[in-house]
């Protein structure tokens, strides 16, 4: 038995053996490509977070995708206001399977001190999250972490989650349509 | 050329529409003047015209609710600007509720446009011989003016808060 990372191995004489879906696992949580859809302060904090002090590319997040075609990870840093709402879901719309969504801050997470008629009480209302990073606003060593736990999502996820009934059932409850392998729009 | 001041300009302005400068002050050096709200159009024009007082800035246009004054409910302020006298004045018109309709300045100031936009979007004030007026900056489907003061500032749809915890809940002081 050996081990890479945490991912149990059966090694022999020059092969090392593990289940295709674990690998292709490991091989994603190491290279996340995150899309920043930073609105406020959060979103400075982000930038912090980008920077040489924190470092996100030390976990294989060297590059931003600034287009949603190309990204696994959006990252929601600051304040959606209701008419933000609509063009938010049409980026996380976009984005390609597998996809993960990372709330920063309070009022991505839940509105935060706007509780007002004109913001988003929360992104979760339009689009499904996976983890959510508390904070007004949250230090970057909090956004790292969420990013973290991001990761061990995306280990322990199946690669072909997308025909599960979990997630076909939580994509209904959004009015998202899933993208099925090969009708690509 | 000499340049005019607020004094100057109340009496050009008084000389010109007497009867419809319906109330004047001066509030933090700056002039306020109460103008019917159906002249109001023209008044703007003139001053914008007028040699020497050269009235060619429209810095505001915003609307006030006065739920509590029967008559006169909604205020229309425009803030004007001389760059030539370095003179700030403001130009209100009052409306009553049943009758929220003032002619647009767009034909003036093109700035006017947005401006009336925003205007119309929180307090419903209508401007006629405006060429697109509908809502900016909040939802389209919006179904309200949400700067009314009948109506609450709070998101509707939100179930996680218990107002007792924000000091909302008057039966329990």
């Amino acid at each position: 038995m050996g081990k890479i990372e945490e991912l149990e191995t059966i090694n022999g004489e020059g092969y090392q053996l593990t289940t295709l879906d674990k690998a292709i696992a490991l091989a994603r949580a190491n290279s996340v490509w995150p899309l920043p859809f930073a609105t406020s302060c959060c979103g400075i904090e982000f930038m912090a977070t980008m920077g040489s002090a924190y470092d996100l590319s030390r976990f294989g997040m060297e590059r931003m995708s600034f287009t949603p075609r190309q990204a696994d990870l959006l990252i929601v840093a600051g304040t959606i206001s209701k008419k933000l709402g609509p063009v938010l879901k049409r980026v996380y719309e976009q984005m390609a399977e597998p996809k993960w969504v990372l709330s920063v801050g309070a009022c991505a997470c839940s509105g935060g001190i706007f509780d007002t008629y004109s913001v988003l009480q929360g992104i979760d209302r339009i689009i499904p999250v996976d983890v959510y990073v508390p904070g007004c606003p949250p230090r970057p060593e909090q956004i790292i972490e969420g990013v973290m736990n991001i990761h061990e999502l995306v280990k322990k996820e199946s690669s072909r989650r997308r025909y599960s009934d979990e997630y076909k059932h939580l994509m209904s409850s959004y009015q998202i349509e899933i993208e099925q392998h090969g009708d690509a729009k | 050329m000499e340049m005019q001041n607020n004094q100057d300009f109340l009496a050009a302005i008084q000389a010109q529409f007497g009867a419809d400068v319906l109330a004047h002050d001066i509030a933090f050096d700056i002039l306020n003047i109460e103008i019917t709200p159906s002249q109001i159009h023209l008044v703007i024009e003139w001053l914008q015209q007028h040699p020497t007082l050269n009235v060619n800035y429209l810095t505001n246009i915003a609307g006030i609710h006065y739920p509590e004054s029967a008559g006169r409910e909604f205020a229309v302020v425009y803030q004007l600007h001389s760059w030539k006298n370095n003179i700030r004045l403001r130009i209100k018109g009052y409306l009553p509720k049943e009758n929220l309709h003032i002619a647009t300045v767009t034909d003036l100031f093109a700035g006017a446009n947005w401006m009336e936009r925003e205007t119309y979007d929180f307090f419903g004030i209508c401007f006629d011989g405006h060429p697109d007026l509908r809502r900016i900056l909040n939802m389209e489907d919006m179904d309200y003016f949400p700067m009314r003061k009948e109506y609450v500032l709070e998101d509707a749809t939100r179930e996680d808060k218990d107002d007792r915890f924000f000091g909302r809940n008057n039966n329990e002081l």
